[in-house]
């Protein structure tokens, strides 16, 4: 009887134990589930192929407008490169300015919103299921994509709202809603409204719930498992004392760190690049090898091709609307200077970092290949490209800068958790942007969407990548759904800033400074 | 031959100090005095997106608040005292916006405090009067 009672007083709080993590286990799987049937309908619609292929209408409608706009306005983004460091370094600002928003301010505040985890993370998803030749059709949507971040930040800042008291507030919105009545077009305001819903679910969704999803992901693969509603409940406690509770130090602290991260991020990647030298011709012909041929991958050259442009877009945001809203506080009497600026914009993100994360992981030689027949081996599902060590998304890249330097793992985490927290900053204030346009300022309709952004904090560290990706993707591209529509019906206004501008730049008008 | 003296001025003691010397110098010479407020200011700084939609608005507030706790005391106090006083209210780099405002007013000497620092966070940070003898173009006095 002693030794019944004594076997029962062990098993109980056995029995709690091992319950507790299972119930952990199963809230996240609750979520998981729960949050995949809310948003899957959302998704197919989205990403549904065009009739009898495999291609997402969506990818089709992204590199349409890049290409139309890089042709409207005559390969910009080449031609006006060197003008655009001119700028930024401050040539052609008026001195008796300072003290205003530079150009430079302007953009790194636009970059660190997008600077995050699309490059890390998202580039390693990319690279996993489309192979290395995702990186050639990654790097060419971001050279295309900077002619339609050109075009829509020049009418952000165009058209942006000053109000008296000398704050502003610029987006798509507002170009939507003003440049149309300008052009005597319909249905401004309509955009403006739609435009603004997408912008929200963007901002719940990859500026919000895929940052804390990889963060934990990432923060699991240095400490271990563990369950992802804490993470999410850490994370949103310090997001919830930043944007309610106006605790602007810690903002500012992460804004000063971000810069330096993202450099020290590069140089890294530089130097396993140099250490594996003799390597970089054999990437380099691997991933144009991947982008023509599709060397084995799910989809063939098709499937590089659409994570590519998908990567790129989730990455640099072009075309989306979200850099609109961040590049129109600039103190500019020419609102396409900001447009030059933004153009600057993909390049970094896209075409230099996004580009390092990828070269990293193909030259470590993550992807597992059959040196045989050269194509690249897939897991059981035939959908992802089998890794060493089966690591996925920000796992991915940190396996492959810690084969080169073991303790880059530790600066990884912290880099990706600050990358995280800025971009879910940035986003708070672009999804609090389209809030207040859809329902007017005010403070406890303010405080409404910044306590569901914390809520979805939570979520998205919960759940699964695969629906977080999913929704996170198809958010951000309903909004450039809407945005390019109302970027083709403005293009002409753009232009005819440009000719200004430019004829004004020859004949002297517009001069340096310094 | 009348003589333009540049006097950098924060309200600090110093400052005060630097003031005191550059008026006296002024009445003896029979010159006038530019009392310079240089709001510390880098266009590469960073800020969130919140700082920067409130920017314009911050910086109006700042340059009255300087005009008004600073500048205009100052101006209040030698309006009395015969010589002519004018100010200068500008953002950026301290040493090189008082170069430029000293080129820009033509003036003949800047004459500034000293912040009474010296060792390690001079040697971390630089010192203003250190960097403004180096870099000005006309004779600078540094007033302790």
């Amino acid at each position: 009887m002693k030794n019944l009672f004594r076997a029962a007083a062990i098993a109980v709080p056995a029995t709690l134990a091992a319950s507790a993590p299972a119930m952990a286990q199963s809230l996240d799987q609750q979520i998981n589930d729960g949050f995949a049937n809310a948003t899957g309908w959302f998704v197919s619609f989205i990403f549904s192929p065009f009739p009898g292929t495999t291609f997402p209408w969506i990818v089709a409608w992204l590199v349409i407008a890049a290409t139309i706009f890089t042709v409207y306005f005559g390969l910009i983004q080449f031609r006006a490169f060197p003008h655009s460091i001119s700028l930024v370094k401050g040539d052609y600002s008026d001195p008796n300015d300072a003290g205003e928003v530079s150009h430079f301010q302007a953009l790194a505040t636009a970059l660190s919103g997008t600077v995050g985890l699309g490059n890390i993370a998202g580039v390693a998803v990319a690279v996993s299921i489309g192979g290395p030749g995702a990186t050639f059709w990654m790097i060419l949507a971001g050279l295309m994509g900077m002619a339609s971040k050109f075009t829509e930040c020049t009418l952000g800042v165009k058209y942006r709202n000053e109000y008296d008291d000398g704050t502003v507030s610029g987006g798509p919105m507002y170009y939507m809603t003003k440049g149309f009545a300008e052009r005597g077009l319909p249905l401004g305001r309509f955009m403006a409204i739609l435009f603004s819903v997408f912008c929200i679910l963007g901002a719940l969704g990859g500026g919000n719930m895929f940052q804390a999803n990889q963060a934990h992901a990432q923060i699991t693969n240095v400490v271990g498992e563990y369950p992802g509603w804490i993470t999410g409940i850490v994370f949103a406690g310090i997001v919830f004392a930043v944007i309610v509770g106006g605790l602007k130090s810690i903002a500012r602290v992460t804004e000063k760190v971000v810069p330096i991260m993202g450099v020290m991020y590069v140089l890294t990647a530089l130097v396993i690049l140099l250490m594996n030298a003799n390597m970089i011709g054999w990437a380099f012909g691997e991933i144009f090898r991947g982008a023509f041929t599709g060397a084995g991958v799910a989809g063939g050259m098709v499937g590089a091709l659409i994570q590519g442009f998908k990567r790129a877009a989730f990455s640099n945001e072009a075309g989306v609307g979200s850099a609109a809203i961040a590049h129109s506080a600039v103190k500019t009497k020419e609102p396409i200077t900001e447009g030059f600026v933004s153009l600057l914009e993909p390049f970094i993100d896209t075409v230099v970092i996004c580009t390092m994360t990828a070269l990293v992981i193909i030259i470590t030689g993550q992807l597992i290949m059959d040196p045989s027949t050269g194509m690249y081996l897939l897991d059981e599902g035939a959908s992802t490209i089998q890794t060493v060590g089966d690591n996925k998304g920000v796992a991915l890249t940190s396996a492959a800068f810690s084969s080169a330097f073991p303790a880059f793992k530790y600066i990884l985490a912290i880099a990706v958790i600050l990358f995280a927290f800025s971009t879910m900053i940035s986003w708070s204030y672009y999804g609090l942007k389209a809030w207040t346009f859809l329902f007017g300022e005010g403070h406890t309709k303010e405080l409404v969407f910044k306590v569901i952004f914390c809520i979805f904090v939570i979520i998205g560290a919960s759940a699964s990548l695969g629906p977080v990706i999913d929704f996170s993707d198809a958010a951000i591209f309903a909004m450039a759904v809407v945005n390019i529509v109302a970027l083709y019906c403005l293009m002409p206004i753009v232009k005819r800033e440009l000719i200004s501008y430019q004829s004004r730049l020859k004949s002297g008008e517009i001069a340096k400074f310094h | 031959m009348s003589r333009k003296i540049v006097v950098g001025y924060d309200g600090s003691k110093s400052a005060k100090a630097a003031l005191d010397f550059s008026v006296s110098l002024a009445k003896a010479e029979g010159g006038s005095v530019v009392v310079a407020h240089v709001l510390e200011w880098s266009p590469y700084s960073f800020l969130t997106p919140e700082e920067l939609e409130e920017r314009h608005k911050r910086r109006g507030e700042e340059l009255e608040r300087a005009e008004t706790a600073v500048l205009k005391p100052v101006v209040d106090q030698l309006s009395g005292s015969g010589i002519a006083v004018s100010t200068a209210l500008k953002y950026g780099h301290i040493t090189d916006t008082l170069c430029k405002i000293a080129k820009d007013e033509g003036a003949d000497q800047i004459i500034i405090g000293r912040t009474g620092h010296s060792g390690l966070a001079t040697r971390i940070f630089g010192s203003v009067a250190g960097s403004l003898a180096q870099a000005a173009p006309v004779p600078v006095t540094i007033v302790p």
